[in-house]
């Protein structure tokens, strides 16, 4: 009975969206106050069912009720509690469940923190989220019901996919998803900009925390995939360039590009329509990224459930959704535009410059992410680009940003001062080469990493010396408000994310090797000892764990246990043992035995030394800090709505810095 | 007029997108051909596992079509598909050439000798080197080769019964037809 109470919550909760998205729109329309007035209730009751309807499919997860087809298919009797909370979005219809969960977290805060925008403009974008989540909702009850019932109910249940049992797993999904659909309330303040025919910078800066905040969530998402990728697949690697890692990038760099773009229009009223058009886009490859998953249209590591009539709808979805915006785009965006004139040096044309930059390099990744598709359609035969296109043209394409990223704080809006600049840049370069150099015999003359010193270097350097001189100009209390603090951290992010990149990828050692027990391998100053396998059993799996001694130096170092689980029904997972460290890591995966009947005898292992391999999840946690501390910044809480047109808070005047 | 240009490029992808669904529909999306496909293999001379003294070149083997099956004492999902060659490999019609990849001799030849040998003649690649020549991904993986020496078929993963029925088999009975 109870599931059948949450399938009737979600179609209220379907009712409900449909009378945000509507009543409002008309309202606004028609100048109707009572048709506007509707929107805030509905969203809190879609929001209430929406709950109610994801409780009650934990509720049947923590209570094994394998009538429940989904709980059937994704939990068994041995899965602990944890694992069945998580096993709630494990699979397709849970995790579409989730994000409707999410879309209506989002815009219940919206509702409640939005209180100060005009009543018709709130009305827009409360509706336009509303429209999404019919989208879903729809979407959830006509192709995906995760209610629906298995008969004869079995006595036990399959399994959540176990590549999904690692606590890094588990909260992967719900960032991923809070930044995904966190990128819909800065769509929908531009579709509802657009439909009112305005667009006023007070509310582009109320857009803005909430552009932080899911970029925020979306890096933490990304993070936290990396590092299941890294721990849990066993080749050491952390990005491959799969279709479905492509689809959560996309929106970052694109999201990455909007914030910049906010900025501008916020503070200088300038590039509007570019900033409509990013948010679109944004929330578009969010949405693509959704239906490359889901649709079964690519390939990909990551095997999840397919089903092509389920990719139908979304396509259907997304080109009314994407198609609808742009075609709006077209048809209202000349009245949109406007702001100041900037000079050639000015911040607005740093930031441009690498708003396109990212822009592009979503593009290539889109296109080599669909260029299988592209050559079945134009029949070039099954092509796919791998790692060698992303590989080289990705980091082309992100060195102009990264040589702009210390430079932006020091440029002013609408014209630069030369004069300062080129003091930061010969610091800057100064700086990066000395270091280089210095590397350069620590790395063995590889030319890569001395290349990653040096790039981390150029960035970290100016945004240290940005650090120093508000520091010493500002007085206290005015240094470092919390927008600036977020930029500083996010810019200080990417120099300790390329320190990660470019040292782990020149520097690593890996080795393939056979080895019997008491066998060692030796590699770049740690010594290896396999001391056989044993059997251990978890919860809900049974391993065969290897015991691995490291020693260095004739010391005793540490002892590794990489394992090799098997979960019911078969389903062996690696679970690769990692010594974590602030300058490297020691990395063993278990492999095959060599004699499958003799356990005891000889293995195949993978050992890895990765230099500073754990900078680039640090560098990723720095701009998700940014990301965030920026979204605290009071000025955009929209209390001073009167606030900073045209004036600067983040570079002071310049008499004054040469006081 | 530049404004429509977001949109129109939206509707390029949606027309990709849907040509996708419809694609996949009637096509297996995991089937990856190699590039090598209906291509002359690559030119290669490897010496034998049992003895190294001897070596089986392309041109040697031509002149009648054969099977060359990538496998490896190290690999799992090997000695799952190793008894489906037992059972089949005599009844395929074709010689069978083992093509020991990345292993070191003594681990192959125990392994053949544990769970027994299909092959008609075993070739060791230790250095993985002409195996990227084929384009080998991994191991296991199985290649025919027709009498002029060219790709005509490839399975990347185990062979199993219904691969051999449904894919090898017709492949080998269209080579057969074709020869005089």
């Amino acid at each position: 009975m109870t599931p059948e109470l949450g399938q009737l919550a979600l179609i209220l909760a379907l009712l409900l969206a449909l009378a945000q998205s509507v009543l409002p729109l008309l309202g606004a329309w028609r100048g109707n106050r009572a048709l506007m007035a509707v929107a805030r209730p509905a969203a809190a009751g879609q929001a209430v069912f929406v709950a109610l309807a994801f409780a009650i499919l934990a509720w049947s997860f923590l209570h094994f009720d394998f009538s429940v087809r989904y709980v059937a298919d994704n939990s068994n009797l041995e899965l602990p509690w944890y694992y069945r909370i998580a096993a709630v979005w494990g699979a397709h219809e849970g995790s579409l469940l989730l994000w409707i969960l999410i879309l209506n977290v989002w815009t219940v805060a919206l509702a409640i923190f939005g209180r100060n925008l005009p009543e018709a403009f709130a009305a827009r974008v409360l509706a336009v989220l509303g429209l999404v989540s019919v989208g879903f909702l729809s979407f959830t009850i006509f192709t995906s019901d995760p209610f629906a019932r298995l008969l004869p109910m079995p006595m036990n249940g399959a399994d959540l996919n176990p590549v999904l049992q690692d606590p890094g797993m588990t909260f992967h999904p719900p960032m991923l998803y809070m930044g995904y659909v966190g990128f819909s309330v800065a769509f929908a303040f531009s579709i509802a900009a657009l439909l009112g025919g305005s667009m006023e910078q007070a509310w582009v800066r109320q857009a803005r925390p909430w552009t932080n905040a899911a970029w925020g969530f979306l890096t933490c998402g990304i993070v936290a995939g990396s590092w299941w990728a890294y721990a849990e697949l066993g080749w050491g690697g952390w990005w491959f360039w799969d279709p479905v890692e492509n689809a959560s990038f996309m929106p970052w760099l694109v999201g990455a590009a909007l914030i910049h773009a906010q900025a501008i229009t916020e503070k200088r009223g300038s590039l509007r329509a570019w900033t409509i058009l990013l948010s679109i886009f944004a929330f578009s490859l969010s949405l693509l990224g959704t239906f490359l998953v889901r649709s079964g249209v690519l390939t990909s590591v990551h095997a999840f459930a397919s089903d092509p009539r389920r990719g139908l709808y979304i396509l259907c979805f997304l080109a009314v959704v994407v198609g609808g915006s742009l075609l709006l785009y077209a048809l209202r965006a000349p009245k949109v535009v406007g702001g100041k004139p900037f000079a050639v040096v000015s911040r607005e044309t740093a930031l441009l410059v690498g708003n396109l930059m990212l822009a592009v390099a979503a593009a290539m990744v889109l296109l080599g992410t669909l260029f299988p598709l592209l050559g079945d359609a134009l029949h070039l035969g099954k092509v796919s680009v791998g790692p060698p296109y992303f590989g080289l043209l990705f980091p082309l394409l992100m060195t102009p940003v990264v040589l702009l990223l210390p430079l932006g704080p020091w440029l002013r809006w609408g014209k630069g001062d030369g004069g300062l600049l080129k003091g930061v840049l010969a610091r800057c370069a100064v700086a990066a080469l000395a270091c280089a150099v210095v590397a350069a015999f620590f790395v063995h003359g590889e030319p890569k990493a001395i290349l990653g010193v040096a790039a981390a270097v150029w960035v970290g350097a100016g945004v240290l010396l940005y650090v120093i001189k508000r520091w010493r100009e500002m007085p206290r209390g005015r240094r470092y408000p919390a927008e600036m603090a977020g930029m500083l951290l996010a810019h200080l992010g990417v120099a300790v994310f390329l320190v990660g990149v470019l040292l782990s990828e020149s520097l690593s050692v890996t080795r393939d090797v056979r080895m019997a027990p008491g066998d060692t391998q030796t590699i770049a100053g740690y010594r290896f000892r396999f001391d056989g396998i044993k059997q251990t059993v978890g919860p809900n799996w049974h391993a065969e764990q290897a015991t691995v001694t490291v020693s260095r130096d004739g010391r005793p170092y540490g002892t590794m246990h990489p394992q090799k689980r098997t979960y019911p029904h078969d389903r062996v997972q690696t679970e690769s043992a990692v010594d974590a460290g602030l300058t490297r890591d020691l990395y063993v995966a278990l492999g095959e035995p060599m004699d499958a009947g003799n356990l005891q005898g000889a293995w195949a292992l993978r050992l890895y030394y990765k230099p500073f391999v754990r900078w680039i999840w640090g560098g990723g946690l720095f701009m998700m800090l940014g990301g965030f501390v920026c979204a605290c910044d009071r000025r955009f809480r929209g209390k001073r709505v009167a606030a900073a047109e045209g004036t600067d808070e983040a570079v002071p005047l310049p008499r004054e810095a040469r006081a | 007029m530049s404004r429509l240009l977001p949109f129109i490029g939206f509707v390029l992808l949606a027309a990709l997108l849907g040509f996708g669904i419809w694609w996949n529909t009637g096509h297996d999306p995991r089937t990856v051909p190699s590039p090598l496909i209906d291509k002359p293999a690559p030119d290669f001379a490897l010496p034998e596992l049992d003895d190294p003294s001897k070596t089986v070149s392309k041109a040697s083997l031509l002149g009648k079509p054969y099977l060359v099956n990538v496998f490896a004492s190290w690999c799992y999902v090997c000695g799952e598909e190793h008894p489906v060659l037992m059972t089949q490999a005599n009844r395929l019609g074709v010689p069978l050439v083992g093509y020991n990849y990345k292993d070191a001799p003594g681990d192959a030849k125990a392994w053949l000798a544990d769970h027994g040998n299909p092959y008609s003649v075993v070739i060791a690649d230790r250095s993985g080197r002409t195996a990227m020549d084929f384009g080998v991904y991994g191991a296991p993986e199985t290649y025919l080769i027709d009498a002029k020496g060219v790709i005509r078929y490839k399975r990347i993963g185990p062979l199993t019964p219904e691969v051999i029925r449904q894919q090898l088999e017709p492949a080998i009975a269209a080579l057969k037809k074709e020869a005089p």
